[in-house]
């Protein structure tokens, strides 16, 4: 089985720009975004740039979102200072909490006890760079409308364009990470590659958002 | 018979198999030490056995006094408490005292509260140590005054002794301990020594700092786990999922195949895997398949098992205290009030988890460890092995943590160690090892207890009549020390606080129903208190509730003869500022309990405007009489608070099917910093003997907090842990 | 028959060989420390990374060994309880043994070198800084009034 933790694994695009950081490729990465999306709405009514409500594609989100909400990207995404774990979503034992640089309280950092890998023996989860996602990426309690707003607008998602996101959510391996969870977790029940499929074919529609 | 009459029987002799039984022998003049610089064999031969030369005291030449614990320090401080005394009767220099655990030798060491064996329990080590200690340090001391004496030809009235130094003021001439120890050596033990009066104390009743606190913050301190050396073998001992299954088959080949792994053998009550190291040993239990035979096996839940606690109470039970005619009482009654109250098992959980070192080389065994009970551990190995059991030595160490945990009737750590040990035959030393998850899952619970508490009230709503039913496994009927602690069948460690509780009824019965199981039960810090305060203390509240009274009021009237249970009452109600306002949402509970010598009130406030149970502040007042160490004993209500919050809180061992479902701190949850409260203690100024510490503090919190919640306008839960009940 | 590796780690600045015949990827730091190297003020209370007692630290932030492969740790420095030696674990030391913190002591050097890691970062740590930070340590004796108390008694000590 491929080892979805580690550097190896991408997913190759042809019409995606390689890497996702910089401001020229970010901005080509805006141009290609413009060029798709403005061929998806040429049908459409609503004319926003960087998504905006199509009822017709509105459930190509609908996948992705489903990937998203699954314990494994969730429980790291709060709305709050505090992680959950496990399955049940529970809040994190121990009080721990986000800390001042989301990598956990002075004391209580997440790399304290999460490594980069998997620890089996120990029945701990880890991978690269573990930490919570910052606030402004914080989706727990979204509803799919605003799940998609927030993932979808620079301002709050590292200043990704939709190429971006999907370069993130394909070679990451934090985010990789959902998919090998290992520890007893449940992994994230879509398979990588058609996880990737699903956001590809969403953002190649413009990224819409649901109503 | 002697151990929960809180007082001390005659020092007994042990034998190998009649340890039970015991003949008086005389107590102090034995144990009194020889202070020696040097070991003085033909000296050794007076007080005891050719290894034990000194059995309280040693000085050294270089002014070193050593003394000899001859308790285990879990933690609670004995170590520090006894080398107090006798830094106290000796005026030593308290920076030139050293401790070292005793030997096992029962007839040296041996605990009054338990009829001559050695061992630690029963919050009874300062009780059992508080005279002997001072009376080894005094005769000491006399021991360098009269070397002194002689040396200097003054009479020994004009000697002096302080901080270390002997001294003789008319003639200027001084020496130090270590200069004397050698002449004191060959002067006989005084039979008579005169102790301090308490009016004398620089030590006792004041500063003493822990001898301890310096090791146990640098890493150096040694505990049982620690003690292992590069040959020592690690065991670790697959355990059945139920209690009372017995190894069925089991197939080694694939724990064989883990590096490090030496042997895999079956001890009948489960299979060990030896290894050269702790990993291996972990790692080859992992990959060890175990066939068990369950047919002796409890396969019984909780909530079976507490149903059937429920039917027991319908029928009458043992009588364990009655008087007056409870049928009558409740026969014309104006109103009856019934209540009934449930509390799980409870795992004592210490920091430490057990392990034991077996070194048996032929005719001699040598065990090290956290041992709690020398005089058991000595005797178990002993009988096992078919030695003497003065060939089985005992090295205690330092232990992390215990509540009760180190202890059990049948020294069952010591005989599984021993029995892997003997069917080894390895000649080298074995370190047989719990993990945490063994310490969850392994049995030895506070028990599971059902209380059925029912009061029939006068039409002026006194009480006229009280019934008091228990229900749940005797910790004792089985086992080897049966006979001291069960009487026409009542458990004393079931009943106690119960039976002999200070509300006096004019009609009153309590009554037990003993509910046996294969699931082993111990006792846990405060043992049969830990229930029946629950119980008694909840109910007391509820009465003064039905009644109209304030619950501080209500108890006043019941207790008008006992001063010592007021005395801490009122002192924690005034503390509390009982009766003043409390914001919305908050209210305070009071619970008042003796156990164990000692009084204990609590004040505790909690708040529930959060809707949920935040526990903010615990006011406690204590009489445990004179007080040797107060900020030890201030220490111990702190610790002892939160071990009784933590539980009372969020701890509990479920049973499904007969196996235990909680394996780790993640799912048996241990208090947390952010969950203590503040802890106020105060200490009654008294005069009185000691009383016990260790345990004391534990009964009061969970009644009190049950007490606060519904004071705070929350619901009477009668059931814990808190964290499972709806308290709006 | 395993084959036997040796894996070089940074202890309280000495290079150690850890030789042993478990994977290094597998190996827990903790039973380097206790069993290869005989360091024992590193204790094993859970073995799950839910208590805190193996607590070192990593190039000077807080790890738990129990669950930190030796792999993991090659090229750090790694301090233990042995080997505090700097302001602040004297500072942390000595308010410890000034209040008596320690009871049975099993989980002091966890909550020591924890809370000089908090130290480290937050000087003057709050109430809620403590809580935070110390909230995975577990004392099962429940010294935790008194380890607050000295924390706050090591942080004004460093100031003054």
């Amino acid at each position: 089985m491929t080892d979805l933790n580690g550097p190896g694994h991408k997913t190759e695009r042809r019409w995606l720009p390689k890497g996702r950081t910089g401001p020229m490729a970010a901005a080509l990465g805006v141009a290609l975004a413009a060029v798709l999306f403005a061929s998806a709405v040429s049908s459409q009514s609503d004319g926003a740039l960087s998504g905006g409500t199509l009822s017709g594609d509105a459930d190509l989100f609908g996948p992705v979102a489903n990937v998203l909400e699954h314990p494994r990207c969730m429980n790291c995404h709060p709305r709050s200072d505090v992680p959950l774990q496990t399955d049940q979503r529970r809040i994190h034992q121990m009080n721990i909490q986000r800390g001042p640089a989301d990598l956990g309280a002075p004391g209580a950092p997440c790399a304290a006890c999460h490594g980069s890998a998997n620890r089996e023996f120990a029945g701990v989860p880890g991978a690269p760079h573990w930490q919570l996602a910052p606030l402004s990426m914080g989706w727990q309690g979204l509803n799919r409308t605003e799940l998609c707003r927030a993932l979808t607008d620079p301002a709050l998602n590292g200043g990704r364009d939709l190429a971006a996101l999907v370069e993130h959510m394909s070679a990451d391996p934090l985010v990789l990470w959902g998919w090998a969870p290992g520890v007893d977790l449940t992994p994230v029940p879509v398979p990588h590659s058609d996880f990737v499929d699903q956001l590809t074919a969403w953002a190649e529609a413009g990224g819409p958002c649901p109503d | 018979m002697a151990l929960l009459d809180n007082e001390p029987t005659a020092a007994s002799g042990v034998s190998r198999r009649t340890f039970l039984a015991g003949t008086a022998a005389s107590g102090l003049v034995i144990a009194v030490a020889l202070p020696v610089g040097l070991p003085r064999q033909a000296r050794a031969q007076q007080v005891g056995t050719a290894t034990t030369p000194n059995a309280f005291v040693r000085i050294a030449p270089d002014n070193t006094v050593t003394v000899l614990i001859k308790h285990l320090d879990k933690g609670q401080g004995i170590a520090t408490g006894l080398a107090s005394l006798v830094a106290e009767e000796l005026d030593a220099d308290p920076a030139a005292i050293r401790t070292e655990f005793a030997p096992a030798n029962a007839a040296l060491y041996g605990n009054a509260y338990f009829g001559g064996f050695q061992g630690t329990g029963q919050s009874t080590s300062m009780r059992d140590s508080f005279d002997k200690m001072r009376t080894a340090g005094a005769a000491a001391r006399a021991m360098l005054v009269s070397a002194a004496a002689l040396r200097w030809g003054v009479p020994a009235e004009e000697v002096s002794v302080h901080l270390g130094v002997v001294s003789h003021t008319g003639s200027g001439q001084s020496a130090d301990f270590g200069d004397l120890a050698l002449a004191a050596a060959a002067l006989p033990i005084p039979e008579d020594v005169l102790l301090k009066a308490p009016g004398d104390w620089t030590i006792i009743g004041k500063a003493f700092p822990r001898v301890d606190s310096a090791a146990k913050s640098d890493g150096t301190a040694i505990f049982g786990l620690d003690a292992r050396t590069p040959d020592t073998i690690v065991a670790v001992l697959k355990r059945p999922d139920r209690f009372g299954a017995v190894v069925g088959s089991f197939d080694a080949a694939r724990a064989k195949e883990v590096p490090g792994v030496i042997d895999v053998i079956s001890i009948g009550l489960g299979v060990a895997v030896l290894a050269r190291d702790t990993w291996a040993a972990i790692k080859g239990r992992e990959v060890l398949d175990v066939t068990w035979d369950g047919s002796q096996a409890e396969t019984r839940g909780s909530d079976q098992m507490m149903a059937d606690l429920k039917a027991l109470a319908d029928a009458p039970g043992l009588i364990a205290a009655q008087n007056g005619d409870v049928e009558v009482a409740f026969g014309d009654a104006a109103q009856i009030l019934e209540a009934d109250y449930e509390l799980p098992y409870l795992a004592h959980a210490p920091m430490e988890p057990l392990n034991v070192i077996v070194d048996w080389q032929g005719d001699r065994c040598r065990i090290t460890g956290g041992c709690q009970a020398q005089s058991s551990d000595q005797l178990t190995a002993a009988a096992i092995l078919e030695l003497p059991p003065e060939n089985v030595e005992i090295v205690t160490t330092w232990a992390g943590g215990s509540f009760g945990r180190r202890a059990t009737p049948g020294s069952n750590l010591v005989a599984e160690a021993v029995l892997i040990a003997k069917a080894t035959n390895a000649a080298r030393p074995i370190q047989l090892m719990w993990t945490r998850e063994d310490d969850i899952k392994g049995g030895f619970y506070r028990p599971m207890f059902y209380h059925r508490l029912r009061a029939s009230l006068a039409p002026d709503g006194l009480v006229k009549g009280w019934r008091h039913t228990l229900a749940g496994q005797s910790i004792n009927i089985g086992t080897p020390i049966e006979g001291f602690l069960v009487k026409d069948g009542v458990d004393a460690m079931s009943v106690e606080g119960a039976a002999d509780m200070p509300y006096a009824f004019a009609n009153r019965l309590t009554e037990v129903h003993n509910a046996p199981t294969a699931v082993p039960a111990l006792w846990w810090r405060s043992v049969g208190h830990t229930h029946t305060a629950f119980a008694i203390e909840s109910f007391v509240d509820e009465l003064a509730q039905a009644a109209g009274a304030d619950p501080l009021d209500y108890r006043r009237g019941l207790l008008a003869n006992h001063p010592r249970h007021l005395g801490v009452l009122n002192l924690a109600a005034e503390k509390a500022g009982w009766g003043t306002p409390m914001p919305n949402g908050q209210g305070r509970g009071i619970a008042v309990h003796e156990s164990f010598g000692t009084w204990v009130a609590n004040v505790i406030e909690v708040d529930l405007s959060q809707r949920d149970l935040r526990v903010l502040r615990v006011v406690c007042a204590a009489d445990c009489g004179t007080v040797v160490n107060p900020d030890n004993v201030v220490a111990q209500f702190e610790g002892g608070i939160g071990f009784g919050l933590g539980a009372a809180l969020q701890n509990k061992i479920v049973l499904e099917e007969g196996r235990v479902q909680q394996a780790n701190f993640d799912d048996y949850l241990p208090l947390r910093m952010s969950q203590m409260p503040k802890v106020e203690v105060h200490l009654i100024d008294s005069a009185e003997p000691p009383g016990g510490v260790g345990e004391p503090p534990v009964p009061c919190v969970a009644p009190a907090i049950a007490n606060a919640i519904v004071a705070a306008g929350g619901k009477r839960v009668r059931k814990l842990p808190f964290i499972d009940e709806v308290l709006f | 028959m395993a084959t036997m590796t040796t894996t070089n780690l940074n202890i309280n600045g000495t290079d150690r060989a850890v030789e042993t015949e478990h994977d290094p990827d597998d190996l827990p730091l903790l039973w380097a420390l206790r069993d290869n190297l005989g360091m024992t003020g590193t204790k094993y209370g859970c073995g799950a990374a839910l208590c805190g007692a193996c607590t070192v630290h990593v190039d000077g932030a807080p790890v738990r060994a129990c669950v930190t492969p030796i792999s993991a740790v090659v090229g750090t420095r790694i301090t233990t309880i042995e080997g505090l030696d700097d302001p602040v674990g004297k500072a942390i030391q000595n308010a410890w043994r000034e209040l008596d913190v320690a009871q049975c002591g099993y989980c002091q050097s966890g909550q020591i070198m924890t809370a000089v890691a908090l130290l480290a970062a937050v000087p003057t740590p709050t109430d809620a800084d403590i809580d935070l930070a110390m909230d995975g340590i577990v004392c099962r004796c429940a010294t935790y009034v008194r380890i607050r108390a000295a924390i706050h008694r090591a942080a004004e000590t460093l100031k003054g």
